[in-house]
C-alpha cells in the first residue's frame, strides 16, 4: 500500500485537458504490467487515483500513464511538469486477453480517453501482428483535436491494422467519419463469431457497442470491457469499487461481457 | 433497368424483401454516380427520391450563417441517405455531399409511393425497413448529444 516515488521525465500534452506523464526508470519496472493494468498515482499532497498504463509495457521501455484532469487528483498529476515526483502503487487489476486473441480476429472500439487503456494491447497485437486475423480499431472523439495520439493511429494503419475514426462534432479539414462509435461497427471487416472485442469508453458507450458486437456474432465471453469504479485501495480490500460480486480493482477493470453485463443496469450498484 | 435488380438484392436496405418486392421496386430505381465533393441533396430542395449508397462516403450537413456547412453525420456503404420524399412537404431538411467518389442507387419518391398505395403490404414492409433505420438514427443522435466523451459533471 505504500507507493514508490517517481519523477517524471517527460509531459507531452495530448489535448486540451490531458497529457502523458512519462516516468523514470525502477527496479520494480523489472516486473512489467499486463495492457490494460493500472497503477494507483498519488499527487503529493492531494490524493490518489487509478490510472491505466497508456504505454511501456515492453520490458525497459518508459512507463506511461494518460492523465485527462476531471478531478482534484487528476487536475493535479496533469499539471505536474518534468522533474516532479509522484507516487505510483501497482500494477494492479486484470488485463486484455491479448495472447488468447490469437488466432483469431480482434474488434477493439475506443471512446475518448479510453483509447490510451488500449493503447498497450494495440502495441501488442502489432508486436506479432502474423499471430491475428483481421484487426480492427474503432476509435471515436468529440471531436478531430480531442483525439487522442492522432500521429499513431496514422502509423498503426500503415502496420496492418484497419483504423477508422470517428467524432461527435465536426471540424473544418476532417475527413472521417462524423458520428457515435456505433455506426462503425456495421462496415468493420471482422469475423464476429472468430473475433475477441476489446472495448474500453463511457459505460453508456461500451452497452450500446456491446450490443451491436453481440448482433454481428462476437460470443460474450469473448467480449471485453474496462469497467471505471471508485477504486481505492486497488487491491481488493476496502470494497469501495464493488459492482455486484466483483471488486472492479482486482477482478478488473478488464471483464467479459458474460460477467459485466448483468451488473451493469442495476442502478443500485 | 432490370439488371439493377441484383443491386437492389445486395444492399442491406432491402434485404428480407420478396422478389416480388423487389420487382415492383426495380421499375423506380435508377444507378448514379457522383464525384468526390458534390451534392447529391440540397436543403430546401424538392424531395423526390432516397439513395442507398453502394460505395464511398457522404456527409448529412446543414448550413449556418456565419459558420458555413456543418456536417452532421456520416453516411457510408449499406446505408440509406433521404427520408423527406416520406412526407409533405417533401421538402430536403438536409444536405447530403459526397467526401468521395460514390456509387449508389436512386430510387424515385413519387413512383414508390404509387406502389406502395397499390400494393400496401409492400408499403407496411418497406416502412418497417425505414423505420428501423429512423430509430437506429435517433439512437444514434441521442447517443451524439449526450457528449458522453465531455467531463463528467
Amino acid at each position: 500500500m505504500i507507493p514508490t516515488w517517481r519523477r517524471i521525465r517527460a509531459r507531452r500534452v495530448e489535448t486540451s485537458d490531458t497529457v502523458t506523464l512519462e516516468l523514470e526508470h525502477s527496479p520494480a519496472d523489472a516486473a512489467p504490467f499486463r495492457p490494460g493494468q493500472f497503477n494507483m498515482l498519488t499527487a503529493p499532497g492531494i490524493g490518489e487515483v487509478p490510472i491505466s498504463m497508456s504505454g511501456g509495457a515492453a520490458p525497459g521501455a518508459a512507463l506511461l500513464h494518460t492523465v485527462r484532469a476531471v478531478g482534484a487528483v487528476s487536475r493535479a498529476l496533469v499539471a505536474l511538469e518534468p522533474g516532479a515526483w509522484i507516487g505510483v502503487r501497482g500494477p494492479y487489476g486484470t488485463s486484455w486477453p491479448v495472447r488468447e486473441a490469437r488466432g483469431g480476429d480482434v474488434v477493439i472500439v475506443a471512446g475518448g480517453i479510453g483509447l490510451a487503456p488500449l493503447r498497450p494491447s494495440v502495441r501488442a497485437i502489432l508486436d506479432e501482428r502474423d499471430q491475428y486475423g483481421e484487426v480492427v480499431l474503432l476509435y471515436g472523439a468529440r471531436s478531430p483535436s480531442e483525439r487522442l495520439f492522432p500521429g499513431e493511429l496514422e502509423e498503426w494503419r500503415g502496420r496492418g491494422l484497419e483504423v477508422r475514426s470517428t467524432v461527435d462534432v465536426s471540424e473544418p479539414g476532417w475527413r472521417e467519419s462524423v458520428g457515435v462509435v456505433t455506426t462503425l461497427l456495421p462496415a468493420a471487416r471482422f469475423s464476429g463469431p472468430r473475433s475477441t472485442a476489446f472495448v474500453c469508453g463511457p459505460e453508456i458507450m461500451m452497452r450500446f457497442v456491446a450490443m451491436g458486437l453481440l448482433e454481428r456474432g462476437v460470443a460474450p465471453e469473448r467480449l471485453f470491457v474496462s469497467l471505471e469504479r471508485n477504486m481505492q485501495c486497488g487491491i481488493g480490500l476496502c470494497g469501495h469499487c464493488q459492482l455486484g460480486p466483483l471488486l472492479v480493482c482486482r477482478d478488473g477493470p478488464v471483464v467479459s461481457w458474460k460477467r459485466a453485463a448483468p451488473w451493469l443496469n442495476v442502478r443500485e450498484l | 433497368m432490370s439488371d439493377l435488380k441484383p443491386l437492389l438484392e445486395r444492399h442491406p436496405f432491402f434485404a428480407e424483401l420478396t422478389d416480388s418486392d423487389l420487382q415492383l421496386i426495380v421499375s423506380c430505381a435508377k444507378n448514379v454516380r457522383f464525384r468526390a465533393g458534390v451534392h447529391l441533396i440540397r436543403e430546401g430542395d424538392p424531395a423526390n427520391e432516397f439513395f442507398l449508397i453502394r460505395t464511398g462516403q457522404v456527409a448529412l450537413e446543414i448550413f449556418a450563417p456565419g459558420r458555413g456547412a456543418i456536417d452532421l453525420q456520416t453516411v457510408g456503404p449499406g446505408e440509406v441517405i433521404g427520408y423527406s420524399w416520406l412526407f409533405p412537404p417533401h421538402i430536403w431538411q438536409f444536405s447530403a455531399r459526397t467526401l468521395e467518389d460514390v456509387r449508389a442507387l436512386s430510387i424515385h419518391g413519387t413512383c414508390l409511393r404509387d406502389k406502395c398505395d397499390e400494393d400496401p403490404r409492400l408499403g407496411y414492409r418497406l416502412m418497417k425497413r425505414f423505420a428501423q433505420v429512423i430509430l437506429q438514427r435517433l439512437q444514434a443522435t441521442r447517443l451524439q448529444l449526450l457528449d458522453l466523451y465531455g467531463k463528467p459533471t
